[in-house]
């Protein structure tokens, strides 16, 4: 009898597992809520290019995810998934990496691609710090915070990554934890099945390079975390800045049609392309 | 790459004739005869000309020119574009090939093929933001951190903008690299005529395909096939050290080892087929006395050269057309019988240091900064100094 296989195996490259996070990580549970997206759209993964960037979260594709891949420069995955889409918009191209790839040092990527309205889902997970190397402070870390580079306390805001999204003219945004795996699923097939910019910021755990200097020492203190912070879109916006304040909004922020980029493109190169036969019949 | 309908239509239209043209202009006509399908970039001086154009034409020929945010993005973009079968490329000027470099060596350990135009200008910095120079020689070389190798070409003229970026499209897909056009402020605004040939003169070489994921990155061959984005085939692209399957390996000495030497081994063992130079060595006599340049400058060199034979004096002339791989064999044969070899360029003598390593006879720099070329006459006196 042969071994009984999971049925997401398909969509992981099982030569190389067991995968490398470490205990209590959120990138386990990302992999398991887009494979499982993947699956319950019946999207083809051989018509998917997964792109990512540098740092923990970038593997959750690279290698892990079974499809054409394209693990890029620290910072430039939106970037480089703009190359890819422009020329082969029938592929469905995925970005999923980190804060400090998406919202540190390619912020302008993510903000010009949102205002563009390309067609990419881009999943931010954001846990919070520089977890690969060592637990530096982020963009994503709350005031107050210790980190290896902010040893005395981190005096910066948070960035609300997702609200800068909606602001730059995305087409869909949405924000959950890694507690609510079931809506984030969901989701994540709207992002891949809906024309336009997608932004998912999915708010992870870090135990141990975050979690260990925060007092959260297990990712389930960090679920438990996100269950109690957690604050639905609906309810949130009756509620003062505040009364906000170390909350997690979640749920869906934006969700508007606009004119997708690359079709918009498309459709001057095929005006351009009958002007020139144009011009030719005439000479002719 | 064969060229698609649109593309065809687009050189049957326009070839065949002589045109008065911008050499940036006729860099992005050439790209558009290559068979360029995408070009991303962000507007530059002396460069923003090449994508004004291609801005103009390319979707006439059935491709997209995006700007982006940035150059770190436009180079990211091409390199993405590579991977679903595009000829791509970029064009730039030194603050933008700066921002570059960390993608074009990502474009080297990933072996992408893409082309990227730097019409250089003066710096460091800001410098003369409008005025030309040759000051990124050896950032074309050594810019992106590592070991590697890397392919520039130089041209002269707008004719030579025009052929030569053809040229570096057919060099990115045979040696599966990033290739660069290192042309200067001065070609890139000079205005001359130009011959854009009829379209049964154009030539292309088809890039090669793997026919298994495993050996995308190595297996058996010195330049492994390419696989294309959407064939359902997995293809795994990192920047990281691999196998030849591109799956990550970092750790084992070995696999570092041999994966770079063989990105390196494929441009040095190839130097032969790469490399071009042109010479025009005096008629009468043995000269004692070699004049080396490139780019523009090599344009007043070759003047003064032609001045000085006509008072009598014995003087060589070799001008390197590819910069990168250095024509070590070319310039060490050159510079045999000669005693002193002057070298004008456009900077404080990037190129001088790299002759100087392969010739006995004593090399001197015939520097030029601030943005103006150097006159015939100038060197001319140089010449006539050392005869």
């Amino acid at each position: 009898m042969s071994e009984p296989r999971h049925r997401l195996m398909d969509f992981v490259r099982e030569e190389i597992m067991p995968h490398r996070f470490c205990s209590g990580c959120g990138c386990g549970t990302v992999l398991n809520a887009f494979t499982n997206a993947v699956e319950g759209i019946g999207l083809d993964s051989a018509k998917m290019v997964c792109v990512s960037g540098i740092g923990c979260s970038s593997w959750i594709p690279s290698p892990y995810f079974k499809s054409d891949t394209l693990h890029t420069t620290h910072g430039r995955p939106i970037a480089f998934a703009t190359g890819v889409k422009v020329m082969r918009p029938d592929l469905t191209v995925v970005v999923i990496a980190g804060d400090g790839d998406v919202a540190g040092i390619g912020g302008n990527h993510l903000i010009h691609a949102a205002r563009r309205n390309i067609d990419l889902s881009v999943f931010m997970v954001n846990n919070m710090i520089y977890g690969m190397t060592g637990g530096q402070v982020a963009p994503t870390t709350p005031a107050g915070v210790k980190t290896t580079t902010t040893p005395h306390r981190n005096v910066e805001p948070a960035f609300k990554v997702a609200d800068l999204v909606v602001a730059a003219g995305a087409s869909y945004v949405a924000r959950w934890t890694t507690y609510h795996v079931f809506p984030l699923l969901e989701s994540m097939q709207n992002a891949m099945s809906r024309k336009g910019f997608s932004f998912i910021e999915i708010m992870s755990q870090c135990p141990e390079n975050y979690g260990r200097r925060i007092g959260l020492r297990t990712g389930i203190d960090f679920l438990r975390q996100f269950k109690e912070k957690a604050i639905r879109v609906d309810k949130a916006r009756g509620m003062t800045e505040e009364e906000l304040e170390d909350r997690i909004v979640i749920g869906k922020l934006c969700d508007v049609e606009r004119p997708e980029y690359v079709t918009e493109l498309q459709k001057v190169t095929a005006e351009q392309v009958d002007l020139l036969r144009a011009e030719k019949e005439k000479v002719d | 790459m064969a060229l698609d309908e649109n593309k065809r239509q687009y050189i049957s239209q326009r070839g065949g004739k002589t045109y008065f043209m911008l050499g940036d202009e006729a860099c992005a006509y050439g790209a558009i005869y290559a068979g360029c399908d995408f070009f991303a970039g962000y507007p530059i001086t002396p460069a923003s000309e090449v994508a004004e154009l291609i801005a103009e034409e390319l979707p006439k020929a059935g491709g997209i020119c995006i700007q982006m945010e940035d150059e770190l993005a436009s180079m990211a973009a091409i390199i993405g574009a590579a991977w679903t079968g595009a000829r791509s490329m970029t064009a730039t000027s030194g603050p933008g090939f700066s921002l570059m470099q960390e993608n074009i060596g990502y474009g080297i350990m990933t072996e992408t093929p893409c082309v990227i135009v730097n019409v250089q200008r003066s710096g460091p910095s800001t410098g003369q933001a409008t005025k030309p120079a040759q000051g990124d020689v050896l950032q074309a070389r050594w810019g992106t951190h590592g070991d590697h190798n890397i392919i520039a070409l130089a041209p002269n003229s707008a004719q030579e903008c025009f052929d030569l970026v053809q040229e570096c499209f057919e060099l990115a897909d045979t040696y599966r690299t990033p290739v660069i056009l290192l042309m200067d402020g001065e070609v890139g605004h000079i205005r001359e005529s130009v011959v854009m040939p009829e379209l049964s003169a154009v030539k292309h070489t088809s890039r090669k395909i793997a026919e298994r994921t495993e050996d995308v990155f190595g297996g058996q061959e010195l330049i492994p096939g390419m696989i294309h984005y959407g064939e359902g085939m997995n293809v795994h692209v990192t920047g990281s050290t691999h196998l030849a399957s591109g799956m990550r390996d970092v750790t084992t000495p070995h696999v570092h080892d041999e994966l770079i030497k063989r990105i390196y081994s494929k441009i040095d063992s190839n130097r032969e087929n790469i490399v071009r130079v042109e010479t025009d060595l005096n008629p009468d006599g043995k000269a004692r006395v070699g004049v080396i340049s490139y780019g523009a400058s090599a344009r007043p060199a070759r003047g003064a050269v032609k001045l000085a034979r006509a008072k009598g004096k014995n003087v060589d002339f070799l001008r390197l057309i590819t910069i990168w791989p250095f024509a070590k064999k070319q310039v060490a044969e050159f510079s045999k019988e000669l005693d002193i070899i002057l070298v004008p360029e456009m900077n404080l003598g990037q190129m001088s240091r790299e002759i100087e390593r392969f010739v006995d006879s004593d090399v001197v720099t015939v520097p030029r900064i601030g943005g103006v070329p150097h006159s015939v006459d100038e060197i001319y006196r140089v010449i006539m100094g050392v005869v």
